[in-house]
């Protein structure tokens, strides 16, 4: 088996690559730095098996942040028998230069152009055969999306693998530089006797970044600057550089600055501009997306598009579902009858598991199954960097990270996921505050909760067309309160626990791509939907067992829920809910997908009514046991803000390694909802609503 | 010599050429990186909704940096 490292830019197309090669369904991200962690997967050719090895998204691999580290250590240190740059076609030039270092740092290596389609659209001509030649290593061009041009790809990887390391162009630094790299590579050589590349081994001790060091030291499992004639050596070649005048800092520049040259040398002639306007349409895009008349309103609108789109979608498919559900359970039930099951048995499995189940599965499924696509179909279109630059200034003013932003945009999909995905912000005090704030934007399993008691209490369950446009302008609303809180708490954190200023920050704007539907559909629905719901179901149906035995097993005159419920209850008034409702959110921990359906499933055991299928019911259910419209918000702002589930909490406790920081981040949200929930019972006794 | 400008004062549509970079640390690697080395040539394509940040065009990429970093970039 042969180990091959997957390298490339950002946004090159990079997982395609992996996943069409590997046949692996890995989730591809449009924005930079999104494959954290190695991702792997095994392929075979005609000659070969191989190992590939998804290294994140990096330009360079000399400066300091944590995935150009990963991206380097692996290059450096698993030794990988090759390595496949992926390029950018539409921007070659500038992915040269990862190329470039990769070449002075492995001895095989293939360059892979991909995105052709894209260039070619533009008017973008790459003579790769003359590339070639330069380089001295091979060049392919792929459209990733269609598997057939990887064809080539996997014969010219063969072909390298039987073929001795090429004699590969190399970059040539600035004459002092090469004259210092000199005195130090053969000394290097002679004393390591490794694989390393001595030459990429010396001009990294001459730069003498530190980190690199310890990994070096504890590689060679010895200290190499204690090596007296390495050191010795090393400082002739300082006091040569010394002496022509060129301090370490100016060393750094000229070492980065030569790569970036040589890049805009050997682009020369072989990349071909046909037609100068090819930008004409990204930039059009971009002046209404990100303009300042309309980028704030259309960012807003394509909310709600999304929200008004997911509502409206969902209602058939939610009845249809329901009714289905309904008539299995029915079979269910007789079935167990049937064969003469306890009564006991029946309601813990039919009344408690299943029915909690199938109520999940009806009211949150197809919510889920139309919203995730949706927003993967921006992702993919690379909007989602465009609302990361909209929303920079805001978040500068709460001297926080614009990346934040994009944290937040997978917040919708899954707070675990965003979570993870703060990881893209350098700063770690900017990291922190994103973590701690991003179950500020409701996650898809609250999409549902939010969505029903908005369409029950406040539109109204019949009324067509412009119900559901006010539905989806009202959950807009919702989550820009969101939003809105996350600066809010972003900026208190900032002059508090988190005190700072606002670090550097740049941000790629990728071309817009058109977005692969059919892709996104497949992928968003079996990857996410089926696994954010296969994640409620399980704990959907351990949850309404337990919640039958409380409300079957009575102590004294009451169940043990009723018992529950009653000392819950003066707490939850005070919040403008009930006891009901809170004990809901306490057994929704594991999975907020199954709030609302416990919220019912506990009123239906008071034996209220008997079933609960469409949105009438639901309300007549809710009616009936005291909400008001009062009720509704209180429980949707609380569903708002309230502690993340255990999966984001655990989640949370990985990344920062803190239980502290993890207590923080239920803490600050549940105080937040207690206080908003309060508040707004209070006023509204006080005015005689409830 | 053409006179010295910072690279955030360039308006959208304008362009520029690098001279020298003042910011120290990680984002002067970061931006050498992007390929802002001497002599590269940087177009503003425009500003954000709030102001700040604002994109660049540099080396076939649009890369938006704010203006306490871009400030510290000088062209001419």
């Amino acid at each position: 088996m042969k180990q091959i490292a997957l390298a490339g830019n950002p946004n090159v197309g990079k997982s395609t690559v992996f996943n069409a090669l590997t046949g692996m369904h890995q989730h591809t991200g449009n924005w930079p730095g999104k494959t954290v962690a190695l991702a792997q997967g095994v392929f075979s050719t005609a000659a070969h098996r191989y190992d590939l090895v998804d290294l994140p998204g990096t330009y360079s691999l000399m400066a300091h942040s944590a995935e150009e580290e990963v991206a380097r250590n692996y290059l450096c240190f698993e030794e990988p028998d090759a390595a496949v740059v992926v390029c950018d076609a539409t921007c070659l030039e500038r992915n040269l230069n990862l190329v470039l270092q990769t070449m002075e740092l492995c001895p095989k290596v293939l360059v892979c152009i991909n995105l052709m389609d894209e260039a070619k659209r533009k008017g973008i001509c790459i003579d790769s055969a003359e590339l070639s030649k330069r380089l001295g290593v091979p060049v392919v061009e792929t459209v990733a999306q269609k598997k057939k041009s990887l064809k080539t790809l996997c014969e010219r990887l063969d072909r390298m693998m039987e073929s001795s390391p090429p004699c590969s162009y190399q970059v040539r630094y600035d004459h002092p530089l090469e004259e210092a790299a000199e005195l130090l590579t053969p000394v290097l050589a002679d004393r390591l006797q490794t694989s390393l590349n001595p030459r990429w081994l010396a001009l990294r001790l001459l730069e003498g970044e530190e980190t690199l060091l310890a990994e070096l030291n504890r590689y060679f499992e010895r200290d190499l600057l204690a090596d007296q004639v390495i050191s010795c050596a090393l400082e002739t070649a300082r006091t040569r550089l010394a002496e022509a005048g060129i301090s370490a800092e100016e060393l750094k520049d000229r070492l980065v600055g030569s790569v970036v040259t040589a890049a805009e040398e050997l682009c020369r002639g072989v990349v071909l501009v046909q037609q100068e306007g090819y930008r004409c349409l990204d930039r059009k895009l971009d002046r209404v997306l990100t303009g300042r008349r309309y980028g704030y309103l259309v960012m807003i609108g394509l909310l709600a598009a999304v929200l008004w789109l997911t509502i409206t979608g969902a209602n058939y498919p939610s009845s249809l579902l329901s009714d289905a559900l309904l008539w299995v359970e029915e079979r269910l039930n007789g079935l167990l009858v049937y064969w003469q099951a306890p009564e006991w048995l029946i309601g813990a499995l039919v009344q408690g598991a299943f029915r909690v189940l199938s109520w999940v599965v009806a009211v949150m499924l197809p919510p889920m199954a139309i919203f995730f696509p949706l927003f993967t179909l921006l992702e993919d279109a690379g909007y989602l960097p465009r609302i990361a630059y909209n929303l920079d200034k805001p978040f500068q003013k709460c001297r926080a990270c614009g990346k934040q932003a994009l944290t937040m945009c997978m917040g919708f999909g899954c707070n675990a996921v965003g979570v993870t995905g703060c990881r893209i912000i350098d700063s770690p005090r900017e990291r922190m505050i994103a973590i701690l704030t991003n179950s500020f934007v409701p996650c898809n399993g609250r999409f549902p909760t939010l969505i029903t008691l908005i369409t029950v209490f406040f539109v109204g369950v019949q009324s067509g067309t412009l119900g559901s446009v006010w539905s989806a302008i009202l959950l807009t609303g919702i989550i820009l309160l969101g939003i809105l809180a996350t600066f809010g708490v972003s900026r208190l954190l900032s002059a508090t626990l988190l005190k700072g200023t606002p670090s550097s920050f740049t941000l790629e704007l990728p071309p817009y791509r058109k977005p692969q539907v059919g892709k996104v559909l497949i992928r968003s629905i079996l990857d996410r939907t089926l696994f954010v719901l296969g994640r409620a179901a399980a704990v959907a149906a351990p949850a309404g067992l337990i919640l039958w035995l409380l409300a079957n097993i009575t102590v004294g005159e009451l169940s043990l829920l009723a018992h529950i419920a009653a000392f819950l209850d003066p707490f939850g008034k005070l919040l403008g809910m009930d006891g009901a409702i809170l004990i809901a959110f306490v057994l929704g921990f594991p999975a907020n997908e199954i709030v609302l359906p416990i919220i019912l499933m506990i009123y239906l055991s008071r034996g209220t009514l008997s079933e609960a299928g469409s949105l009438l019911e639901i309300r007549e259910i809710l009616v009936a046991n005291g909400w008001t419209s009062v009720t509704a918000l209180c429980t949707m702002l609380f569903s708002l803000f309230h502690w993340p589930c255990s999966t984001t909490l655990l989640t949370v406790r990985k990344e920062t390694g803190s239980w502290g920081w993890t207590a923080a981040a239920a803490l600050l949200p549940t105080l937040l909802g207690m206080a908003v929930c309060f508040i707004i019972a209070t006023l509204t006794k006080g005015l005689g609503l409830l | 010599m053409e006179y010295m400008h910072r690279l955030s004062e360039l308006a959208p549509g304008q362009q520029g050429r690098v001279k020298a970079l003042l910011s120290t640390g990680s984002i002067r690697r970061r931006l050498l990186d992007i390929g802002l080395i001497e002599n590269t040539t940087v177009e503003c394509i425009g500003r954000s909704p709030g102001g700040d940040p604002s994109a660049y065009y540099i080396r076939g990429a649009v890369i938006a940096i704010r203006s306490a970093d871009s400030k510290n970039i000088l062209i001419e």
